[in-house]
């Protein structure tokens, strides 16, 4: 077997020498396209972040003036947004992972036969449309809506209190819509798992709580850091939940930014909150992915 | 009744679990069957007329064509540019091969309003306006790095040794990727390809900021949202989910009957 593998390596880099300039030409057109269409936009958007208006200026003409101060204004004018997107976003992506996590464990170990329909079924939702589906929660919450309805003649709801436009709304949108994102690299992960070595476990006498903690949820980290960033990242910037699930009191940071860019037409502002909600997640990640990497986590 | 329970929690967990995810769905569906007039918030009654006039909203029917045309026009352009990268990672051995990877990840782990924001940013200042061909260009910019990972992953998963085998039957290296490369990697391209349209066809942010006046079909129920969503937009929303599960369903079909066989 090792032979083989030697072997083959040998042969594809073989492959590779014979003509080194085939990656390059498979590269150069979308990695120019990411060039052009990621890569400088950012650049554009950092210029803009450090422009200012010219004394006696229209709105919405800026000159460049290096002005750096432009990101300690724009982020004491939107602080509350900023914190209220991040603990939003956690809190989405605890939920999502919770709820995902047995889900994933389920069709991994669980479903037989019925395993490829399953993972259909959880990305099915993904096919109507974001907006409708986070429209549909508005009417589940609505005053008119079952959960109202029932915790209502249950008196857990007082006749006057709602759901929808509030926090709980915003996050129960937040959480629903990335859901996929979290199930299917968990599912990834756990589907590679080996049953010989749950078998293993139970051989050596764990039980089923010991056999998950210290085996089957060490093997599937890389589903759960995977699964994790993919629902913090989108959750994070998002403003669509925020927007029709929630009330003045539950902007966020997107919000903020589009309102700059199209109501105020303020672009510096809207581009140094772009770059500091960019670099916050990114540290973020930085520092998540490392603890998860290195630190034993159980 | 206990241990049957203990036995089965964990099926009785992903069967809520799915309630919870196909709830909003049942309710996009039961509502393209409502009786509504302008807002389509509360149940009127039950009609098919939502069904057999999808178009008679105004503006439903252009926005969706829109957003159509945009992914796939989209699709086609972003799948050969992630597929080409694609080979080249999973392929080949060659020099900046981690800035690549790097290049391929940023965009993933940007968030869509930063993505959105900056393009506008870079339009605006080259005095490019807002419209269809920038929409286009921005979708084809996020979906290239799913198009990748997707294929990549088909790729990685290919045996080196069924290629070995055309070369030893004297095969050519274009013969042997053209015969035996290619049809393997078929699926993955088109599992690339399906994610990359509803990838398009279902974005909102970074449309909203680079498409000025031209109304796509989310964009459409984000502006209705405020006056009221008219049925027809359940009825297409339900329609493109029955139509990609079907498409889904099929695929599985058929791949699994080759495998049989």
């Amino acid at each position: 077997m090792a032979f083989i593998a030697a072997v083959s390596k040998r042969s594809s880099n073989v492959r590779g020498i014979k003509r080194p300039s085939t990656p390059y030409l498979l590269l150069i057109p979308g990695l120019s396209w990411l060039a052009m269409f990621f890569i400088f936009p950012l650049i554009t958007l950092a210029g803009t972040s450090t422009q200012t208006t010219p004394a006696g200026g229209d709105t919405g003409t800026y000159v460049q003036t290096f002005r750096f101060a432009n990101y300690i204004d724009a982020f004491s004018g939107a602080r509350e947004q900023f914190l209220r997107s991040i603990v939003y976003a956690l809190i989405a992506t605890l939920l999502a992972l919770a709820i995902s996590y047995p889900l994933a464990y389920a069709i991994a170990f669980k479903s037989g036969k019925w395993k490829n329909l399953l993972l259909v079924l959880v990305v099915a939702p993904f096919f109507t449309s974001f907006l409708l589906r986070t429209i549909a929660w508005k009417q589940i919450l609505g005053n008119e809506g079952p959960v109202v309805t029932v915790l209502r003649t249950l008196h857990i709801l007082g006749p006057e209190t709602g759901l929808t436009a509030s926090a709980f709304a915003v996050v129960t949108g937040m959480t629903y819509n990335f859901l996929p994102f979290m199930t299917l690299p968990l599912y990834a992960s756990l589907e590679r798992i080996d049953p010989r070595t749950l078998e293993a476990a139970s051989d050596l006498y764990a039980n089923g709580i010991t056999t998950f903690r210290k085996v089957t949820f060490p093997l599937s980290l890389p589903g759960v850091v995977a699964g994790t960033l993919l629902t913090f990242i989108p959750a994070a910037g998002d403003y669509i939940n925020a927007t029709l699930l929630g009330n003045p009191k539950t902007k966020m940071i997107g919000n903020v930014i589009e309102s700059r860019f199209f109501e105020i037409v303020d672009y510096p502002t809207a581009a140094a909150l772009s770059f500091m909600l960019m670099a916050a997640i990114l540290i973020l990640v930085m520092v998540y992915v490392r603890r998860a990497g290195t630190d034993e986590l159980v | 009744m206990k241990r049957w329970l203990s036995k089965n929690l964990i099926k009785i967990y992903a069967f809520a679990a799915f309630v919870y995810l196909f709830i909003p769905i049942a309710y996009t569906m039961a509502f393209s069957f409502n009786n509504a007039g302008k807002s389509n918030l509360t149940w009127r009654g039950f009609t098919l007329k939502n069904w057999q006039n999808p178009c008679g909203a105004p503006e439903v029917c252009s926005a969706l064509g829109n957003s159509l045309k945009i992914g796939f026009i989209a699709t086609l352009i972003a799948t050969a540019l992630g597929t080409m990268i694609a080979f080249a990672l999973g392929r080949h051995r060659f020099r900046g091969r981690s800035t690549v990877n790097l290049l391929i990840f940023l965009p993933m782990a940007t968030p869509e309003i930063v993505l959105g924001a900056s393009l506008l940013a870079m339009f605006l200042n080259l005095g490019i306006n807002p419209g269809f061909w920038p929409t286009v260009i921005a979708h084809v910019m996020f979906c290239i790095s799913f198009v990748v990972v997707t294929v990549k992953a088909r790729i990685a998963s290919l045996d080196p040794k069924l290629e070995e085998a055309a070369m030893d039957l004297y095969a050519t290296e274009v013969e042997t990727f053209r015969r035996v490369t290619l049809p393997l990697v078929m699926p993955g391209i088109f599992g690339a390809a399906l994610l990359a349209f509803s990838l398009s066809f279902d974005d909102f942010i970074i449309t909203n900021f680079n498409s000025g006046t031209l109304t796509t079909f989310p964009k459409f129920v984000y502006i209705s949202s405020a006056r009221g969503i008219p049925a027809q937009a359940n009825v297409i929303g339900s329609s493109m989910f029955l139509i990609a599960l079907a498409i889904v369903l099929v695929g599985q079909f058929v791949s699994s009957r080759k495998k049989r066989v």
